[in-house]
């Protein structure tokens, strides 16, 4: 009997939610480096374990049986879901399920309105935090289920705008929110204002994420998370729980950093990303140039391709999206494998905003078996290229293009890139001349160093390949 | 002076802050995507949430619905989330021993 009072008494809660949160800030210290990762994500899921169980232990707790049925829904369809995901799927994994833990905050939100009436005698500042959490988890919610769409290509790639009005309808969409939000702190009990609220919140979600082109996905992708978590340490402290605000909070100091990170990259402050933009630049130049010359490419053969790349002393591979949608990366492992046999020193170059999301090419090449100590960031890439003979593009077009460096008028002007045209010379796989996903045209193909393979990557490495081994 | 609920809470909620920063500046760019999916699997906790929601009241039957709802969403997140993560890292761990002689002697 005492023991069962300890161990349902709010201090022993407490103190295990006190555990939870520093195995969390314990784990994720593991994920500064791949050695010790493994190990600090367990720790953390540990945590999150512990943190579950005290919430059991929570004296007064009921509906078990519903309890039970939620978490075995959500384990029945989140276990296979990670399972089976492939790892070039994952950007839309990841958007999937910061959407659901969105989905999560605003429907506790809503219910806590109801069970009390329209927070009726609730104390003003966890109404707040409730609304507060109820909007911003909508939005990460209905973003986060858009920016699968897209990912997953249910939904076209390509921005879908309003145009000129997009701005001044979200702020409305906004101010919607605020206005039921304001209405109900100030007193109003109408269930119809805090449905309004969500309603608003919901649709500013879509109209957000919508405008967003393919290569603006990682900083979007980053927004959504830290909105997640920071709804999350709100509903935190409208619950007063101490284990979700300090989770929420970490997640939305993650989410925020991860923003600037990848908005820096590309040289794009995240209200520009958000209020839209990129793709919908108009595409400048066909095959002339600015001043009327006439450009042509230079297309080579899997075979010269190998043989160019055989007669270097160190190869550098450019990878981006266009691997990761032609599953290319273990055919770029095994030739990497043959050009290091044959004594060829190889790395892989990668920009902070190669793919859909931050980190998305490493994570395909650390499936291929590549290296960890082979795969180079932007600024120890940069610093040799200019003892690198060949430089391999596959699938990566914005970030290697020189007009971030030198045409002030370009959309990309000022986003740190890739400098490959410092290389002896540079190969580039791509599926076609269509322009990238951005519509930016791309001076580097009409380079006198640059050779263009055409084709699909996996196909088109497949042949190199068999040639490497033919040599 | 005892400190009310909201400012123990906000102190709790700026301390974390800046503890989160601290910790997740040091994490290179490669590990980026596993380090949001672990996130990702950390706010997943606001499945607490729903259970305690659920657990101390969750009167009426769309309430009941509504929170069972928010439980599923939590816990897909959680459970979805660490175990794409460790999958991703196990890649990551996966090729370092036979890389460097000097890594963890296991």
């Amino acid at each position: 009997m005492i023991l069962g009072s300890f161990l349902q008494s709010e201090n022993f809660v407490y103190v295990l939610y006190i555990v939870a949160f520093g195995l969390f800030i314990y784990g994720l210290s593991g994920l500064t480096g791949p050695g010790t990762a493994v190990r600090g994500n367990r720790i953390a899921a540990v945590g999150m374990a512990i943190a579950i169980l005290a919430t059991c232990l929570k004296h007064g707790m009921g509906h078990w049986a519903l309890i039970v049925v939620g978490i075995a829904i959500g384990t029945a369809v989140g276990v296979p879901a990670a399972r089976q995901v492939k790892m070039t799927a994952m950007p839309q994994m990841v958007a999937l399920f910061n959407g659901v833990g969105g989905g999560a905050v605003f429907l506790i939100a809503w219910v806590e309105f109801r069970e009390s009436h329209g927070f009726d005698g609730v104390a003003t500042y966890i109404t707040i935090f409730s609304l507060f959490a109820a909007i911003v988890g909508s939005v990460s919610f209905w973003g986060s289920n858009i920016a699968f769409g897209k990912l997953q290509e249910i939904l076209p790639g390509r921005p879908i705008t309003l145009g000129r009005a997009q701005q001044f309808v979200n702020l409305l969409l906004l101010l919607g929110a605020l206005a039921c939000g304001v209405a109900i702190a100030a007193g109003s009990h109408q269930e119809i204002l805090m449905i309004g609220l969500l309603v608003f919140a919901a649709v500013l979600g879509n109209l957000m994420v919508l405008p967003i082109g393919g290569a603006d996905m990682p900083v979007v992708i980053s927004l959504l998370n830290a909105f997640t978590g920071l709804s999350a340490a709100a509903t935190g402290i409208a619950l007063n729980n101490p284990a979700l605000i300090v989770a929420g909070m970490i997640v939305g100091a993650s989410g925020t950093i991860l923003t600037n990170l990848m908005a820096t990259a590309m040289n794009r402050s995240i209200p520009a990303i958000v209020a839209g933009g990129f793709g919908g630049v108009v595409t400048t130049g066909g095959g002339a140039d600015d001043d009327g010359v006439e450009r042509t490419v230079k297309s080579t053969s899997a075979a010269d391709a190998a043989i160019q790349m055989t007669y270097a002393n160190r190869v550098v591979v450019v990878p981006g999206y266009g691997m990761a949608v032609a599953q290319a990366q273990h055919a770029v492992r095994e030739m990497t494998k043959l050009l290091e046999e044959k004594g060829i020193e190889v790395a892989f170059a990668i920009h902070p905003v190669a793919g859909r999301m931050p980190g998305h090419m490493n994570v395909l090449l650390a499936e291929a078996d590549v290296p960890y100590e082979q795969l180079k960031e932007m600024e120890d890439a940069n610093a040799e290229f200019g003892r690198t003979d060949v430089s391999l593009v596959i699938g990566a077009n914005d970030v290697t293009n020189p007009d971030a460096r030198t045409k002030a008028d370009s959309p990309i002007y000022g986003m740190p890139i890739l400098n490959v045209d410092e290389s002896g010379s540079v190969i580039v796989l791509k599926r076609s001349m269509n322009s990238g996903f951005a519509g930016i045209d791309n001076p580097l193909f009409y380079n006198d160093k640059t050779s263009m393979l055409f084709g699909d990557a996996k196909a088109s490495v497949g042949e190199i390949v068999e040639e490497l081994k033919a040599l | 002076m005892i400190a009310s609920t909201l400012t123990t809470n906000l102190s709790i909620l700026v301390l974390a802050g800046f503890v989160g920063y601290a910790v997740i500046s040091k994490v290179p760019n490669t590990l980026h995507t596993p380090l949001m999916s672990g996130t990702n699997a950390i706010h997943g906790i606001v499945l607490l949430g729903g259970m305690l929601v659920l657990g101390l009241s969750g009167d009426g039957t769309l309430n009941k619905i509504l929170l069972v709802i928010a439980v599923a969403f939590g816990t897909i997140n959680v459970v979805g989330g660490f175990l794409v993560t460790d999958r991703m890292l196990e890649m990551f761990k996966g090729r370092k021993p036979r890389r460097d002689a000097e890594g963890d002697p296991k």
